[in-house]
């Protein structure tokens, strides 16, 4: 019987590649393992001037939030902001930004520029909240539910057809 | 697919902060715990740049990551605290060593069960080789025949 | 114009490929020589058309054709001229077309070279070649064209990517083709026999030599892309277990275990499915090498450009031909029953010993390799198989090979007898131990692995050195050693040569690893560094202009010994076109190892960072290298060796026994 083994690994190596192709599925995406985990403790300072700082009891509100990590330097970051314009204005979902490592002169003046879809702003110059989040560059968004959990978690841009086809249906599950 | 493709590369060709931190790495004072932090980085996968490790890396995050090593270790943190501090965040995916664990049996034990696969087919089960009957009187007289006759040929 | 002709050049190829895939096996069917005969014609027809095809690229590239796409976003005018030829293999559509330019060359040299082969054989070989080059044909018309046209032209092209535009990666990609291409001969001459129904010694003896050709040629293609990445990539790293760097290492594995095994079915007609298995795995292994690249399944940093319809078109290619010839061997292994049986103890059996490692080796870096997958594929997260598994795996099955590579050239074909082997391994074995010893004493026990490794390669040194000694009689007869060392064959210096250059490469490993000192700091000029004994004395930079890159210069004068050795100057450079910051390590190379210096950023007030390394023995790696490629070449230009086709006509015979 050893004269099928060759046959049966090489059969399995063309499907299980066959299968990773065919899943939309992109290599170099890092799942996140904070899906089904409570939001890490935090504290930043706002971008806004006088307002609190931000904590993870802003994000348990009793209705789902997206926490957004982006920064002025973010060239992506500029192309899904149209996105995130539309999440808040017309889904009515409040959206927080989170501007890593970004300094936030700057990081006030990307918003003045493109406007400012963010219910509510963090400033986390050294990217440690990042890191706890397991952000692994910018843009990712997550999304957390009323309880504070986090639930979904959006890697780069939201660009293309991905509001629709992968954001939005998350969202709905929730609600 | 293709502009998927595309947007990620932009992502990570410009994920670099525009203003650099400090450049010099700041070694902990005491040698061992730098002997020990070092080890560490080695073992920790830099998350921007494919197939490095941490100590390999330029990338801003990846300094980050060895900021924080050095931090914990400093702190009294066992390697293995670190390990998990990192797992915690980023998943099994950062350590360069896969952890020993259900999903990970088969690999760490693929060497010895590779030998004795190999090793089944490299010993393929030979048919048994039907041992020749002892040639009857009539072929034995034939065979002679023959070896002579080709001894004839050679000499000629 | 000469894109058109390139275009249509690989049109007609494909035509001549289909003909010399299909009929000849039709003749060897129904005993036809003429339309057997067409698998020569065939061949050669291809051969011209890869040439002119690959002359039209080429020259699109060295005129700077802008108007062809891929001359338009691989090259630059302001390239130099050897970056603008390297160019041409530098990219997915023009190393595709290398690939085919060099699947037709080997096919040409084997009808060329084997009209003595048995013209059914010959053919079948020939038409399972061509099969090959339809399959690449076909990639490259319907998904990777190199000739399509662009319009309006643009007037500069993008630029090759700075990285490759360096002597070492210039060369490391064709090296590589050449050795993945020579094995698809062996795979070919593996399909044709099991076809046949029939593997005899002369078999082996026509596939040994091209399989030693590929595994020089990889030999060398590995050892250029890891040169490369020591000086060029800035931390001196030269081997990091990469998807693509496993990509080529396995078929080098199973290509060292094929030319062993090879040895078997020729001495002793035994091995023999096996050894049909090597062949076909070992030029799988290339082709999983070229899918794994291309497609974008696995991450790596030397990816090309990913395209999904490629890479299911690859799947598809490598289902047929891997999946293909694996049924067939499926079918026909029970035909190839061993005649030949060797004794427990004999050079035999220690060859069945390092085909079980080298092979179970290769296929450990390919579970490693592609575990990420697995496990992501059943839903079991994600992880990370990183240099430790590898390294793991390395140390359990490389141990033991070395010792059965110490022990085997000792042994006599057959039935060897233990007692002498014994008389040359207790020697090697004390030396071997006492080097182990002492390096724990000296370093005061900090070291297991290293010693072992340490251990490891001077028993195998001393033992290729006292298996010389042996077969000249040194200690026996002195007097007439001289004479009897003048006798040595080439295929024997060969193998001694390979086996110690796997011994230098060890020593380099261990004693690299292990003892490597390295100093990262922030200098001012004038500053001194000192690095295991060597001082540093940073002089300060200066900016430097290149052809098509600006760079600035470090300059750092080490003294040791008392007196200036070198000055080193490493460069962090900007490209142009496209913008890209490469480093360009400073390097001395010294008898003991080499100073290593690069420089960073620059951290104000006229000072700047730099790592300053330096790495014990470390050229031992590239010496060992080109050690083992000498050896495969003094072995294949050994007369006895060389195509060694029968005259006689009883010999022809044998090979066409099975094919009534």
């Amino acid at each position: 019987m050893q004269r099928f083994i060759p046959l049966i690994i090489v059969s399995a190596l063309v499907l299980l590649f066959l299968g990773m192709m065919l899943s939309d599925r992109n290599p170099k995406e890092i799942d996140s393992v904070l899906i089904g985990r409570p939001v890490p403790a935090f504290s930043l300072e706002s971008l806004a001037q006088d307002a609190p700082v931000l904590t993870e009891a802003d994000l348990k509100t009793g209705k789902p939030v997206l926490v957004n990590f982006f920064a002025s330097w973010c060239v992506p970051c500029r192309a899904e902001h149209e996105n995130l314009m539309v999440l808040a204005g017309q889904y009515r979902i409040p959206v927080i930004g989170i501007a890593y490592k970004n300094e936030a002169d700057k990081a006030r003046g990307f918003l003045s520029e493109l406007g400012n879809p963010f219910a509510k702003t963090g400033l986390d110059l050294d990217g440690r909240v990042g890191i706890d989040w397991g952000v692994s560059g910018v843009p990712e968004t997550f999304l957390v539910d009323g309880e504070g959990v986090i639930r979904y978690r959006h890697w780069g841009p939201i660009v293309g057809d991905s509001l629709e086809k992968r954001l939005l249906p998350e969202l709905e599950r929730l609600q | 697919m293709i502009r998927f493709f595309k947007m990620v590369t932009l992502v990570c060709g410009f994920s670099l902060p525009a203003y650099a931190v400090a450049v010099d790495e700041k070694p902990l004072p005491d040698p061992v715990q730098e002997a020990q932090a070092r080890e560490l980085m080695k073992e920790i996968r830099c998350l921007v740049c494919q197939n490095q490790s941490i100590e390999d890396s330029n990338a801003e995050l990846a300094r980050d990551l060895r900021a924080i090593v050095r931090e914990r270790v400093a702190l009294g943190d066992s390697p293995d605290n670190v390990r998990a501090y990192l797992v915690d965040r980023y998943g099994d995916w950062v350590l360069l060593k896969p952890p020993v664990k259900s999903s990970t049996y088969f690999l760490w034990a693929s060497p010895f069960f590779a030998v004795l696969v190999i090793a089944a087919l490299v010993f393929r089960r030979r048919r048994a080789v039907p041992t020749a009957a002892p040639l009857s009187d009539e072929e034995q007289a034939e065979l002679q025949a023959l070896l002579a006759q080709r001894t004839g040929e050679e000499r000629s | 114009m000469a894109g058109e002709l390139g275009h249509f050049s690989l049109i007609l190829a494909l035509i001549f490929a289909l003909i010399g895939a299909t009929v000849p096996h039709i003749g060897a069917a129904r005993g036809d020589a003429r339309l057997m005969a067409l698998g020569d014609r065939s061949v050669f027809a291809q051969f011209l058309m890869a040439i002119s095809a690959f002359s039209a690229l080429t020259y699109a590239f060295i005129t700077s054709d802008f108007s062809v796409v891929n001359v338009a976003t691989n090259s630059h005018t302001l390239k130099p001229m050897l970056y603008k030829v390297s160019g041409v293999w530098g990219n997915h559509e023009g190393s595709l077309l290398f690939w085919v330019l060099i699947l037709t060359l080997f096919g040409a040299l084997v009808s060329w070279r084997g009209q003595k082969l048995p013209l059914q054989f010959r053919s079948r070989v020939l038409a399972v070649q061509s099969l090959l080059v339809v399959g690449f044909l076909m990639f490259i018309l319907f998904t990777s064209n190199p000739f399509l046209r662009l319009d309006p032209a643009p007037l500069e092209g993008n630029g090759l990517n700075p990285l490759l535009q360096d002597p070492g990666l210039a060369f490391h990609p064709p090296m590589l083709y050449l050795g993945y291409v020579g094995l698809s001969i062996a795979f070919s001459f593996a399909v044709a026999a099991l076809l046949e129904g029939e593997v005899t010694p002369l078999w082996a003896r026509w596939v040994r030599p091209w399989a030693l050709l590929a595994w020089v040629f990889l030999t060398g293609g590995i050892a250029l892309g890891s040169w490369w990445a020591y000086y060029e990539l800035g931390w001196g790293g030269w081997w990091f277990w990469d998807p693509v760097e496993n990509a080529s290492f396995m078929p080098w594995l199973a290509a060292a275990a094929l030319l062993h095994s090879a040895i078997v079915v020729e001495k002793r007609d035994a091995l023999k499915s096996w050894t049909i298995l090597l062949a076909i795995v070992a030029f799988s292994l290339s082709l999983l090498g070229t899918f794994l690249v291309r497609s974008g399944v696995v991450n790596s940093v030397h990816a090309f450009a990913t395209d999904p319809a490629r890479g299911i078109f690859i799947l598809a290619f490598l289902g047929i031909v891997v999946g293909g010839s694996m049924a067939l061997y499926a079918w026909r292994a029970p035909k190839m029953a061993p005649s030949g049986l060797f004794g427990v103890v004999s050079r035999e059996s220690a060859l069945v010993v390092n085909n079980i490692f080298l092979s179970t080796f290769a296929a450990v870096v390919l579970v490693g390799t592609l575990y990420p997958l697995f496990v992501e594929a059943f839903g079991a997260g994600q992880i990370t198989v990183g240099p430790p598994f590898f390294e793991y795996a390395a140390a359990v099955l490389m141990s033991p090979l070395i010792v059965a590579l110490g022990v085997g050239p000792l042994l006599a074909w057959k039935r060897g007898k233990v007692s002498r082997a014994f008389q040359i391994v207790v020697p090697a074995l004390v030396v071997a131990l006492v080097a182990g010893t002492v390096l724990v004493w000296r370093t005061s026990g900090g070291y297991v692995m290293t010693a072992i490794g340490f251990g490891l390669a001077i028993w195998l040194l001393a033992s290729v050195f006292l298996e010389i000694a042996s077969r000249i009689k040194l200690w026996q007869a002195p007097g007439k050693a001289w004479a009897r060392f003048a006798k040595i064959t080439r295929a024997q210096w060969g193998m001694s040569l390979a086996h110690a250059g796997l011994g230098v490469i060890l020593l380099g490993v261990t004693i690299s690893e292990a003892f490597t000192t390295e100093d990262l700091r922030v200098m001012a000029p004038g500053d001194t560094a000192t690095v295991a004994g060597y001082d540093f004395t940073f002089e300060g930079v200066a900016p430097v202009a290149g052809p098509n890159f600006t760079a600035v210069r470090g300059f750092f004068t080490v003294r040791g010994g008392g007196e200036t050795l070198t000055t080193l100057t490493p460069e962090d450079r900007v490209y142009t076109n496209p913008v890209m910051n490469t480093t360009e390590a400073g390097i001395y190379p010294l008898i003991a190892g080499d100073l290593y210096a690069v420089i960073g950023e620059a951290a104000g007030a006229g000072r700047w960072s730099v790592r300053l390394y330096f790495k014990p023995m470390i050229s031992a790696l590239w010496l060992g290298a080109l050690m083992m490629m000498i050896g495969g070449i003094l072995s294949l230009s050994d007369r006895r060796l060389r195509i060694g086709l029968p005259t006689g006509k009883k010999k022809v015979q044998a090979i066409t026994r099975g094919a009534a």
